[in-house]
């Protein structure tokens, strides 16, 4: 008989309190244990390794940049403002450090909801699970990044021999500080997840505090800089901050606890459907039934719509250089933002063909579907896609014929050639997409394909571009992107003979790859 | 209709589905049983060329599935929810794949009506995206939408499960009258031996890869194969 035994059979009042305070050491270890096990088990971990480098790299860059600032701040706030003491100063541009904090994070922290549906039914306390949820939060890499800064600039502050009570005070504050942006964010993103406009609250959120500030119109960031100040010099008010986190905290608290129902959040939602028939696209001929297809794709799931949202941001993009004559001598990088503009959505949609149809490829496959057919579909929609959004550019000829002229050889090349280049990269594709999730800074399904087929698709022709531009001048360079092009759609059966071809090939692997659950 | 020709799927070191020889006459309704992990779906993905045969190969129609794709004109097949698209309403989907099938507009209303009992008012003109259907439901609509076109060769994998017990019998009834009327070549899995040996003229069970009982459908086979199954 083991200890179990003996234990089950003489419990007493101390017992039982061992019996909770074993549970909940035991309960804790295997979240931590399952958490580990997610992430290293999950095939997209052990697929996209040169995903996962490429992110560790990205965050040791963040790591060394906030180093960097920490280091650097004390020194140059001291010799810029000579008359103020830097500890203070400082607080001067926290109003501008929460706000771009508040930012980042929407985008790129999610609410660390574990798939919690199999523990609803077990013996496990639903506000440990929450705590166990909210708790893991705060020891994200969003949390640990700031310190990075906040501790450099706190030693060099006790160095320089400032108050050392109100350094500690600072650095203290400055921590509490992240995790209520921490939770602020949790909350912003779960009153908002709901919707495909979820990224647009925030931005009225932020860009309206910040134009308040930058109007005078309220002064934020002064009545920060005096809030904090005056935590400095009376240390019992950190009371009021801590309060404050402690109130996110509850109120992520209630949040998460009502959405663990398999009917709330758990539950998908079914929508009403406003059915098309879009017969126009008939003319189409047999590729028809394929771009409506594509079309609805695009149209009513999240993570392929925002592809379309990302045309609206690629048409202004122009307007951040062509407004800047820093960059109007740069006319080489002008051939990047030309490609840019009239190919966003070419790119976007085009890198994760033929990932889009991941769900049902089985079925298209065993279909008598002519893949030619399911390729020129897509084709036909990147196609159209850059002759439109190059008409929609138009207005940029404010700026200059040139750039009208740089537009449309930028749009024979993405007709004549990039759509080439993704469908042929498309071939290689072996990741499947989840079609639900949104797609800013949503790196599922990316592979090593989509970061390689970035280089031939910008890079290359600057260089087609640029050859020419060097040695003759600015129209030969735009006569070679144009004739590039059309060599492309003159040659067009034949690529799409050669690509169709790639396709079948690799059409098991695919089916294979895309039956794999993600 | 159908031959297999020394067909093998192997996994590394393991034989999923090792046929010999099997031939499926036009017009029989073909059943498959045998327990998980028989080789049904497999022989079935093998057959609609979703995976590569180890060895061997299958010819549909004299035509080698592996090789040439025009079996695809005369087969159908629903294997399984990945055959839908979930963005679509059951309307929009009948009318992709009658669009793929070549199936004009009027021909297709009329289709859809001999499936208005089957459908029983839950699918059609609910202004639902197929994901947000129920599991039957969604079945109903992978089912119907492979009867489509005058296929000759029919594959349906596990039709009766998740269905409710009036749809069970309804769709028994729609494949019996199919094969009596269209000599249409039906294969479906089961592990319902009860439906299998209603609904099909010859049953086939697998076990690990292999042929082990061919039978034609008499009185007696429930009981074979209860007594089979039971150990």
């Amino acid at each position: 008989m083991g200890l179990n035994g003996y234990q089950l059979k003489s419990i007493t009042q101390f017992n039982i309190l061992q019996a909770i305070y074993y549970n909940e050491i035991t309960m804790i270890k295997y979240f931590l244990d399952f958490e580990w096990k997610q992430f290293f088990r999950s095939s997209y971990w052990q697929k996209s390794i040169a995903l996962n480098i490429i992110l560790a790299l990205f965050g040791i860059y963040m790591l060394l940049s906030f180093l960097t600032l920490g280091i650097a701040l004390y020194p140059i706030l001291k010799e810029q403002f000579p008359a103020d003491s830097p500890l203070f100063k400082v607080n001067d541009f926290l109003f501008y450090w929460i706000l771009a904090d508040l930012f980042l994070r929407f985008f790129m922290q999610k609410l660390p909801v574990m798939s919690v549906k199999p523990f609803l039914t077990l013996p496990v306390r639903k506000s440990k699970i929450v705590n166990y949820v909210l708790g893991k939060s705060m020891l994200s890499f969003f949390n640990f990044l700031p310190l990075f800064a906040i501790i450099p600039f706190g030693v060099f502050a006790i160095i320089e021999n400032e108050n050392f009570l109100q350094v500690l005070v600072w650095m203290f504050l400055l921590l509490i500080i992240t995790l209520i942006v921490n939770f602020l964010n949790f909350i912003i993103e779960s009153t908002t997840s709901e919707s495909d406009w979820a990224f647009l609250p925030i931005i009225v959120i932020v860009s309206g505090l910040f134009a308040l500030n930058h109007y005078d119109l309220l002064p934020l960031y002064s009545v920060f800089s005096k809030g904090i100040t005056r935590i400095l010099l009376h240390p019992v008010l950190i009371l009021i901050p801590i309060l404050i986190w402690v109130i996110l905290y509850g109120i992520n608290f209630k949040l998460l606890k009502q959405k663990l129902y398999i009917d709330a959040s758990l539950k998908v939602k079914s929508a009403e459907v406003q059915s098309t028939e879009m017969t126009w696209l008939n003319r189409f001929g047999s590729v028809a039934p394929f771009l409506q297809l594509d079309l609805k794709l695009l149209w009513r799931n999240k993570r392929p719509r925002s592809s379309v949202f990302i045309i609206v941001m690629g048409l202004f993009y122009g307007l951040i250089f062509y407004t800047n004559p820093m960059y109007l001598n740069m006319t080489p990088f002008m051939v990047f933002v030309a490609i840019f503009i009239t190919g966003v959505f070419l790119i976007s949609f085009g890198q994760f063909i033929p990932a889009w149809d991941s769900a049902y490829y089985k079925m298209l496959m065993s279909q008598n579907v002519k893949y030619k057919d399911y390729l020129k579909a897509k084709f036909t929609l990147m196609q159209w896609s850059a002759i439109i959004l190059f008409v929609l550019s138009i207005p940029y000829v404010y700026f200059g014929w040139d750039i009208l002229l740089l537009h449309f050889a930028a749009m024979m090349y993405n007709v004549g050639v990039n759509t080439y280049v993704l469908l042929f990269a498309g071939s290689f594709n072996r990741k499947k997409i989840d079609l639900s999730q949104r797609a800013a800074f949503n790196y599922q399904g990316t592979g090593a394909v989509q970061w390689l087929v970035g280089f031939p698709i910008l890079v290359v022709p600057i260089l087609f571009f640029y050859i020419p531009y060097k040695f003759i001048n600015f129209e030969a360079g735009v006569a070679t992107l144009i004739v590039l092009g059309l060599i492309g759609i003159v040659l067009h059966q034949k690529l799409m003979q050669y690509i169709t071809g790639m396709y079948l090939k690799s059409k098991h692997k695919m089916i294979a790859a895309f039956d794999q659950a993600t | 209709m159908i031959q297999v020709n020394q067909l093998s799927k192997k996994y590394t070191d393991t034989v999923v589905l090792n046929l010999e020889s099997l031939q499926i006459p036009k017009g029989q309704s073909f059943g498959l049983v045998g327990n998980n992990g028989a080789g049904k779906t497999t022989f079935f993905n093998l057959l609609l060329d979703l995976i590569e045969p180890t060895t061997g190969f299958i010819t549909n129609k004299e035509i080698q599935v592996n090789k040439s794709e025009d079996w695809k004109y005369f087969t159908s097949a629903f294997i399984d929810e990945s055959f839908l698209i979930g963005y679509l309403t059951a309307e929009e989907y009948f009318t992709f794949i009658a669009d793929l099938r070549g199936i004009n507009k009027e021909d297709l209303k009329i289709f859809m009506l001999q499936f208005a009992e089957l459908f029983n008012d839950e699918i059609i003109g609910k202004k639902k995206y197929l994901r947000d259907l129920s599991k039957g439901n969604q079945k109903k609509v992978g089912i119907v939408a492979a009867l489509m076109g005058n296929p000759e060769v029919v594959i349906l994998d596990e039709p009766f499960a998740n269905l409710d017990p009036t749809t069970q019998i309804r769709l028994k009834k729609i494949i019996q009258q199919l094969v009596e009327t269209t000599q249409t070549t039906f294969l479906i899995s089961s592990h319902d031996l009860g439906h299998v040996t209603e609904v099909c003229n010859r049953i086939l069970v697998l076990e690990k890869g292999n042929i082990v009982k061919d039978l034609e459908t008499s009185e007696e086979t429930l009981k074979e194969l209860e007594d089979y199954f039971n150990v």
